[in-house]
């Protein structure tokens, strides 16, 4: 079971107590070398727990921590070759630059030249060459989030921890940010753990994802399986918008289903070998409306539009419920009040359980 | 962790083989110990044990084998920490049990079955050799409970957990346990639980008397004195707090000056400048019965005066903490109310003056349990009334000693204080509604209306100029030769207490040179203990989890509800006899004020730390640092502050408290509070005042230096810190 590579973690019935509020309920997890995992969930879910009892911040009321094959449970931050990057950066305000990127090295009694010189090395990685004298407080905050990052990988951890590493970080300098996050990642060969609780952000830099809820992990996988083939409604709903219809399944064969929704028979996929009551994921880019009077599908009303500028989003009153759908087609806005058809590809729509 | 424990079982062997066990004569520092290395007085254990047949040294001996052992033979490391933990802590408890059994004199317990020649000649205190095997049994314990995986497997903040337990168990609850002993006593030495009750609520301390025309007994007296100045300073408190926080008043800075001043004056000089204003040949005394013809009284001396002086002293700390709770009272809050239409009065009635509740009973509380352990005051001013604080002192120091009832008055005292300090707790302090976030709040607080803004100044501006004429009168009252008799100017107190003699080099010749020194001296010393123990104790609180913290925070704020005479008697009785022999020493004075002063460094300390984000700790502690480094690299210099504030705070406590000092000063070791009460016995008012003035302008000076230290240091720090967040 154990994977002895360095950077591996693995978690074996990790629970994690505060008082009488469950933080985790019996999580296993394992993370492989080199890649990047990030922990994706709604607020409240656990994530933060999970990097802190990674990073040796807090203890587990039950079960065993292994990083790289080595039993941690035990053993206090410290002595742990993991570094983190903090959600307010927590750079030290009374040291330089330098001095908060070199802190780790001198802590290790690394003699204070050399400790300077992998400093220097680290705000290279990080774009920030020549910016080593000044106080944190005189960089900007995109700044300050690659000092934190340099301070965390100059120490060559065995995993490095980000805990929402974007979150103080204006929309557009996310991206960009982000990508040079994963970029130094993969160049380095590190073990990443990512949390963040926005499914884009994770979709943008994981190798895999791991989506938790409510203490426990609700699906793990690629960003393409969770998109394409979600567990659950939550999944369905969490990664990516989408309309949950609900439907009944009538007969399966070869992952295509026969089901009835709101009386009309259609076919449509069923990796996930769902049956009896269940819930079309329809996304709001598959909606495919239509106002010419002589189309087929579900009837609906649009009760509310919104021009976006790449897109326009419909508020739809339909016989399928409510939806919300998106559509690029500008040609033909339709308006608040149109009475239109819905539809949609049936082999690209999938089920889930109800 | 193997590491630690070898080291700290190495330690703990040296001090067991090598040093003296016992005090040491002429001091640890002489090496005469060295030198007498055949006496038994100044013998190790080891030689004790063997040479001398002190056969209850095994035991430590047996727990150092022990811990050898499973260091070098268990292999399993949660096993190993167990075993260790459990060795160290036998060793432990069995050397610190021999200690307290086995002495030659001051109170014995077991003496029925613990009756052999050798036991019954008893031991002296623990020296040198004890402390230092103590302390390493103590860090092997910690750093074995650490190694089995608590608190994070931190060896440090286990090992920082547990030597605070330990000192605040041996000089917090140590002293005051032996207080509870001594209560228990009856006149023939023995001990029963029979005759301390009726003896605890005896009429003699109880007695309501004074309802029906007689006199009280020194409980009454006192708790309806604290009742009268918690009140008291609490409506002028706030009548100040008003004027400061919501009205343009001009005056503004003058005020500020009067939150210091309770802090640099040594409690009875207040005491002192009323006797100079309201004594027989007082000022205004004197004035009076000039200009009307009314009689010369002692008036002064007695409940009203005793009440005056608290009054005095204690109405700028009400003050304090009332600003803070105005301050506290949201101004959206207020906002609201006056767009609901509300006038200003109707505002202040029914919204802020409830959400200041909490604050006035916190203030309240405060006043009345400063007012009951107040000592000064009524030792000067108390004439013939009784009161708990002062009875106990003279049950001590009186012509006939009585400890046994010092100690049931001590235990009414704290009865009383604890009250109050538990329902402070419980009800008040949990109770805030202060809205407080660190947010800036952008709103305006509300202006008085103009009848609370009348009220206000009719009763705080005339009790600011009484308090001004009061300070004025102690430095006037030194530069008097003989007050109200004649009245001419001289220096000749000053120099009497401070002249130098410089024909020979210099020579201190003045009476007060030696007190004056002892005082700054220990109070140097002190102080950055003090910050130490508080600082690290408030880390402790804000930074850690562990099992029982919160009695743990619990004990450490004690000590601010045990009055300065009880602390005083328990010190006298805890610490007069081995095992801890320290009375007489200048040691003794150092650790009770570290440990008075120790909940004012927690305070500091938890407000300071509160405002650095944890994850400053938590990413030194990624970055590879253990909590030490954290802590000095980290942590203290972002305290800076704090740290310095702690200091000023426990120096000037130091200088200017008398209560616990007063029962434990000695002829080699006097202190300056107790050589002016001293003065003020003998009726040598002029020396006692002048040497007020000066601790006064001593103390004004530090205070005054630092603070344009930290000033500046503050400033560059809080703008870091709000820029980087
Ligand atoms: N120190 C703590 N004490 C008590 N409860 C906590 C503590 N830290 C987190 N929790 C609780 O544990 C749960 C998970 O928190 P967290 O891991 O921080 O969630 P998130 O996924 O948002 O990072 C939440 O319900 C939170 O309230
Ligand atoms: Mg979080």
């Amino acid at each position: 079971m154990q994977d002895f590579k360095p950077g591996s973690v693995h978690f074996n019935g990790v629970v994690k107590k505060y008082g009488a509020v469950t933080a985790l309920t019996k999580l296993d997890l394992s993370i492989e070398p080199g890649k990047l995992v990030t922990l994706l969930g709604p607020s409240g879910c656990g994530k933060t727990t999970t990097l802190r009892l990674i990073a040796g911040l807090e203890s587990a009321t039950h079960g065993s921590i292994h990083i790289g094959g080595e039993d941690v449970t035990h053993l206090s931050a410290t002595y742990r070759k993991v570094s983190m990057v903090f959600q307010s950066y927590a750079l030290f305000p009374h040291m330089s630059v330098i001095e908060n990127v070199a802190y780790g090295l001198t802590v290790k009694s690394i003699p204070k030249k050399e400790a300077h010189e992998k400093a220097e090395d680290g705000l290279k990685m990080v774009g920030l060459e020549g910016f080593g004298q000044r106080l944190p407080s005189e960089l900007s905050g995109g700044q300050q989030q690659r000092v934190a990052v340099a301070r965390a990988i100059v120490l060559e951890p065995d995993v490095l921890l980000l805990d929402e590493p974007l979150s103080n970080l204006d929309a557009k300098l996310r991206r960009h940010v982000r990508e040079e996050i994963r970029q130094i990642q993969q160049n380095l060969g590190l073990t990443a753990v990512y949390v963040t609780h926005d499914q884009e952000e994770a979709m943008a830099v994981s190798d895999r994802i791991i989506v938790m809820r409510n203490a426990e992990i609700a699906q793990e996988g690629t960003p393409s399986d969770l998109y394409q083939r979600p567990n659950s409604s939550f999944i369905a709903d969490f990664i990516g918008d989408a309309n949950l219809i609900d439907c009944e399944v009538t007969s399966t064969k070869d992952k295509r289903s026969k089901i009835d929704v709101n009386g009309q028979e259609l076919t449509v996929n069923n990796i996930a070998a769902v049956s009896g009551n269940a819930k079309l994921v329809l996304r709001p880019h598959q909606v495919i409306l239509s106002n010419s009077g002589t189309a087929k599908g579900f009837k609906g009303n649009i009760t509310y539009a919104a021009y976006l500028g790449n897109q326009i989003q419909y508020t739809i009153e339909s016989d399928l419920g409510h939806l919300f759908a998106t559509s690029i087609t500008y040609d033909a806005p339709l308006s608040v009040g149109d009475n239109v058809k819905i539809s949609f590809d049936t082999t690209q729509v999938s089920l889930v359980s109800d | 962790m193997k590491r630690t424990a070898n080291l700290w079982l190495i330690i703990a062997i040296i001090g067991f083989c090598l040093l003296p066990w016992h005090v040491v004569e002429d001091g640890f520092w002489s090496f005469s110990w060295v030198t007498n290395i055949g006496y038994v007085e100044s013998s190790s254990a080891l030689i004790l044990m063997l040479v001398y047949g002190k056969f209850w040294f095994w035991p430590t001996a047996l727990a150092f084998a022990f811990v050898a052992t499973c260091l070098a033979t268990v292999s399993n490391p949660v096993t190993r920490a167990k075993m260790i933990a459990s060795s160290a802590l036998f060793g432990l408890v069995c050397t610190a049990f021999q200690g307290l059994v086995i002495v030659r004199d001051g109170p014995r317990f077991f003496t029925d079955i613990l009756n052999f020649t050798s036991i019954n000649e008893g031991q002296i205190g623990f020296g040198a050799g004890a402390m230092v095997t103590l302390v390493a049994l103590l860090f092997i314990l910690t750093t074995g409970v650490s190694a089995m995986g608590k608190g994070r497997g931190d060896a440090f903040v286990i090992g920082l957990i547990g030597l605070i337990i330990a000192l605040v168990g041996v000089f917090v609850f140590f002293p005051v346990a032996h207080i509870l002993i001594r209560a228990f006593e009856n006149k023939d030495g023995t001990y029963s639980l029979i005759h301390f009750i009726p003896r605890l609520f005896s009429s003699d301390i109880w007695g309501l008397g004074c309802f029906a025309g007689g006199t009280c007994g020194p409980a009454i007296n006192s708790v309806i004195l604290a009742t009268m100045t918690g009140a008291g300073t609490t409506t002028l408190g706030l009548a100040f707090a008003l004027i400061f926080t919501r009205t343009q008043f001009f005056a503004k800075p003058l005020l500020r000056v009067l939150t210091v001043i309770p802090i640099i004056t040594p409690p009875f000089v207040i005491g002192l400048a009323l006797i100079l204003l309201f004594g027989r040949t007082g000022a205004v005394t004197q004035l009076f019965a000039d200009m009307f013809g009314i009689e010369k009284s002692r008036w002064i001396y007695g409940f009203s005066g005793v009440y005056l002086a608290q009054m005095l002293s204690f109405t700028p700390i009400a003050f304090l903490v009332l600003i803070g709770v105005v301050e506290g009272v949201s101004p959206s809050m207020e906002e609201a109310s006056q767009t609901l239409d509300a006038d200003r009065w109707q505002t202040f009635r029914y919204v802020s003056l409830p959400l200041m509740r909490p604050g006035l009973a916190n203030a309240f509380l405060l006043g009345f349990i400063e007012s009951l352990a107040d000592f000064g005051n009524p030792l000067i001013l108390g004439g013939n009334t009784n009161y708990l604080s002062t009875d106990i002192f003279f049950a001590i120091v009186g012509s006939v000693a009585d400890p046994a009832k010092a100690a049931i008055l001590a235990i009414s005292l704290l009865m009383l204080t604890l009250g109050a300090f538990l329902v402070q707790r419980r009800w008040v302090g949990t109770k805030s509604y202060a809205t407080v976030t660190g947010k800036a709040d952008s709103g305006q607080h509300a202006a008085l209306s103009p009848a609370v803004k009348a009220a206000c100044y009719a009763t705080a501006l005339p009790w600011a100029i009484f308090t001004a004429i009061v300070y004025i009168m102690i430095f006037y009252g030194s530069l008097v030769k003989l007050w109200g008799y004649d009245n001419s100017f001289t220096f000749d107190h000053y120099l009497q207490a401070f002249s130098i003699d410089f024909s020979n080099g210099i020579r201190w010749t003045g009476s007060a040179w030696d007190s004056y020194f002892t005082t700054l001296t220990i109070a140097t010393i002190s102080a950055p203990l003090t910050a130490i123990v508080g600082l690290s104790t408030a880390y402790l609180l804000i930074r850690q989890n562990f099992a029982g913290k919160s009695a743990f925070e619990f004990s450490t704020m004690l000590s601010f509800a045990i009055p300065g005479t009880v602390i005083g008697v328990s010190y006298v009785m805890a610490f007069n006899f081995p095992p801890i022999e320290l009375t007489g020493t200048s040691i003794i004075l150092i650790i009770v004020f570290v440990f008075r002063n120790m909940p004012v460094g927690v305070r500091g300390g938890i407000a300071a730390m509160s405002q650095l984000d944890k994850s400053l700790d938590e990413a030194s502690i990624t970055c590879g640092a253990n909590s030490f480094t954290t802590l000095r690299r980290v942590i203290a210099p972002l305290l800076g502050p704090a740290m310095i504030a702690a200091l000023t705070y426990s120096f000037v406590r130091a200088v200017t408290s008398v209560s616990a000092v007063i029962f434990l000063v000695s002829a080699r070791h006097n202190m300056a509070t107790s050589f002016i009460v001293g003065r003020v016995e003998h009726g040598e008012f002029g020396i006692a005042i002048a040497y007020s003035a000066v601790l006064i302008l001593t103390m004004l000076t530090i205070i005054i230096l630092l603070q344009l230290a930290v000033g500046k240091r503050q400033l560059r720090r809080t703008d870091r810190v709000e820029q980087s967040a």
